[in-house]
């Protein structure tokens, strides 16, 4: 059974009908996770739970009983979300023990509309880097080409759909952790608006830029993993009130009359000849397809770089003292004070990217340096979501590249952070703005790589970002298949 | 301004984490490198921009409110502390404080 060619709503149908059964699909599954076992996507399978939710569906199915949204569905889940007695190391040594108390409710609506979730995907630690070179669990490979990275920090979630081991899976986006991998990996991936999804249980890097949201290989499947997902949770403050939308229904129709912005800035310097092409080419098919092409501006955009890891990395420096060895994970032994504790627990127990950014994040917000680089970073942030709101006055999606090229070789960047971080300079801009992006895959380039391209919409009008990218999925077609796993 | 050493092993001591040699070296020039490159954004003129923390303002999204101050079932002592390297009679057990 090919779990890529499996969509969310057939594999329900296929069930309940009892064509199919979820225990094979999800031993299918498992089979798929030991063949590919190299890529490394996995950091912890959960056979025994999800073989017996399987088998509570097809009990289900037996009994004639309605079938929950989204039964069946194989589920892969981010490491750096927690689920109750499930290990959660969020890529990191610190945490390589840590059996979590409760779950993540993102991952807990998924569970009760019938997901089965087959274990915990690989990811940078705690979700700091674009290329999953950054996991204290080993390197993860793209399946296109595995010299090559598969984009961070959710890779190994990206890898799991795209090498067909999971039909979806969950990720977290801070920075471009789900729309960057999505497109190194040639599947969907959306980031959802800032409070569209509750991130109750997702161990917080950048807490006023992360985002849990889905990846899956159609526009549909992401908009019935979105109906699921959606909405208010008393228990993230952050989390939206506003009503959510049927991401299905909203699939519907045509774009006749949208009007797609095409930012300048985006196509500038940097970006490579063959993601410009195929981008373009998508955007003439928006023209074809009876949108309208506007151009529109994001000036500020060159700066979002810098404003990002100064945010970032401050809000992480924060969130990421309570890995102290006092309540949870590693604690560095022959450590006779408390402070030698801290101190050589935190050094022993985080990777070197997560110091680099722990140490930036401090600098940022020491005294004396506050005003200079925290204070102006958030006034320039201003800036860049100022860039969105007037760009949205002229048109109702933009579109940009997701990269600037298709996935690099692995090992190409690590030397030299701020290269790395530069690849992000497409997907970050909507972090700081707040608003939802998609990515999705658009062409191949000559040396067989995916390209994606990213649609981004005002804040929460994720119905309308969904609509335009099924639109344009049913006119390029789907079947971006890795070639460096064919046969296999 | 260059970062030095000394920046680095000040900001590490605040940071609670302690750098090996090697680390320091290679932090000091890695953190110059990306600090330099920040210094960007100087090219702006920011004074009559009112700071951003949270992107919830911008989306115009007021809907937002805290839950009830009631009080809910917690997660209870033996499972708070289940995960603790080490622990004695439902405490958390740390090194002493002060040194000798």
């Amino acid at each position: 059974m090919e779990l890529r060619e499996q969509s969310i709503k057939a594999v329900r149908q296929q069930i309940a009908a009892k064509k199919i059964s979820a225990v094979e699909l999800c031993k299918a599954a498992f089979a798929r996770i030991e063949k590919l076992a190299d890529l490394n996507a996995f950091i912890s399978l959960t056979r025994e739970d999800a073989l017996a939710q399987a088998q509570a569906i097809d009990q289900a199915a037996q009994s004639g009983a309605e079938l929950p949204p989204l039964a069946g569905t194989i589920l892969a889940v981010k490491d750096n979300m927690v689920m109750r007695g499930v290990k959660t190391t969020a890529g990191s040594k610190i945490l390589y023990n840590y059996i979590p108390p409760y779950t993540a409710t993102a991952v807990e609506r998924l569970q009760a509309a019938g997901v089965i979730i087959v274990g915990k995907a690989n990811c940078d630690e705690f979700a700091m880097g674009s290329s999953n070179e950054n996991s204290a669990y080993g390197i993860v490979k793209n399946p296109w080409d595995t010299e090559r990275v598969p984009g961070g920090s959710s890779g190994g979630s990206a890898v799991a759909v795209a090498a067909g081991m999971a039909m979806a899976a969950l990720g977290s986006d801070t920075g471009g952790s789900i729309r960057q991998p999505a497109g190194f990996c040639g599947i969907v991936g959306l980031k959802p608006t800032y409070g569209r999804v509750s991130r109750y249980g997702l161990i917080a890097f950048g807490s006023s830029l992360d985002q849990i949201g889905p990846f899956a290989n159609s526009v549909e499947d992401i908009a019935q993993l979105m109906n699921v997902m959606a909405g208010r949770d008393p228990l993230d403050s952050t989390s939206s009130e506003k009503a959510t939308d049927d991401y299905v229904a909203a699939l519907d129709g045509d774009v006749q009359g949208l009007r797609v912005g095409v930012p300048k800035e985006c196509f500038g310097e940097g970006l490579d000849a063959e993601v410009r092409e195929k981008i373009e080419a998508s955007i003439k098919k928006f023209a074809e397809l009876g949108a309208e092409i506007i151009e529109v501006s994001l000036p500020h955009s060159e700066y979002a770089v810098p404003v990002y890891y100064l945010i970032a990395t401050a809000e992480a420096s924060s969130n990421l003292a309570r890995f102290d060895g006092v309540r949870y994970g590693f604690r560095a032994e022959e450590a006779y004070t408390l402070k030698d504790m801290y101190n050589r627990t935190r050094d022993e127990g985080f990777g070197a990217e997560v110091k680099r950014r722990i140490m930036l994040g401090t600098y940022a917000l020491s005294a004396g340096y506050y005003d200079a680089y925290y204070g102006k970073a958030q006034q320039v942030r201003a800036l860049i979501e100022g860039d969105f709101r007037n760009a949205f006055d002229r048109c109702d999606v933009i579109v940009t590249p997701v990269t600037p090229t298709p996935a690099f070789k692995l090992g190409e960047k690590t030397a030299n952070p701020l290269e790395m971080y530069l690849s992000d300079i497409y997907t970050i801009t909507l972090n700081l703005a707040g608003v939802p992006g998609l990515s999705m895959p658009c062409g191949l380039a000559s040396n067989g790589m995916p390209i994606g391209i990213q649609l981004i919409s005002r804040h929460f009008d994720e119905a309308r970002l969904l609509k335009a990218a099924h639109n344009l999925e049913q006119a390029t077609g789907l079947g971006f298949k890795p070639r460096a796993i064919e046969g296999l | 301004m260059p970062i030095t050493k000394d920046d680095v092993l000040k900001i590490a001591e605040l940071a609670r984490l302690e750098l090996t040699p090697e680390e320091s070296e290679s932090f000091t020039v890695q953190l110059d490198a990306i600090l330099g490159y920040i210094d960007k954004l100087d090219e702006l003129d920011t004074r009559e921009v009112a700071p951003m923390s949270h992107s919830t303002t911008a989306s115009g999204d007021t809907e937002y409110s805290r839950r009830d101050d009631v009080a809910r079932p917690s997660l209870g002592q033996q499972s708070a502390v289940a995960n603790a390297p080490d622990s004695e009679a439902g405490y958390f057990k740390v090194p002493k404080v002060i040194g000798n």
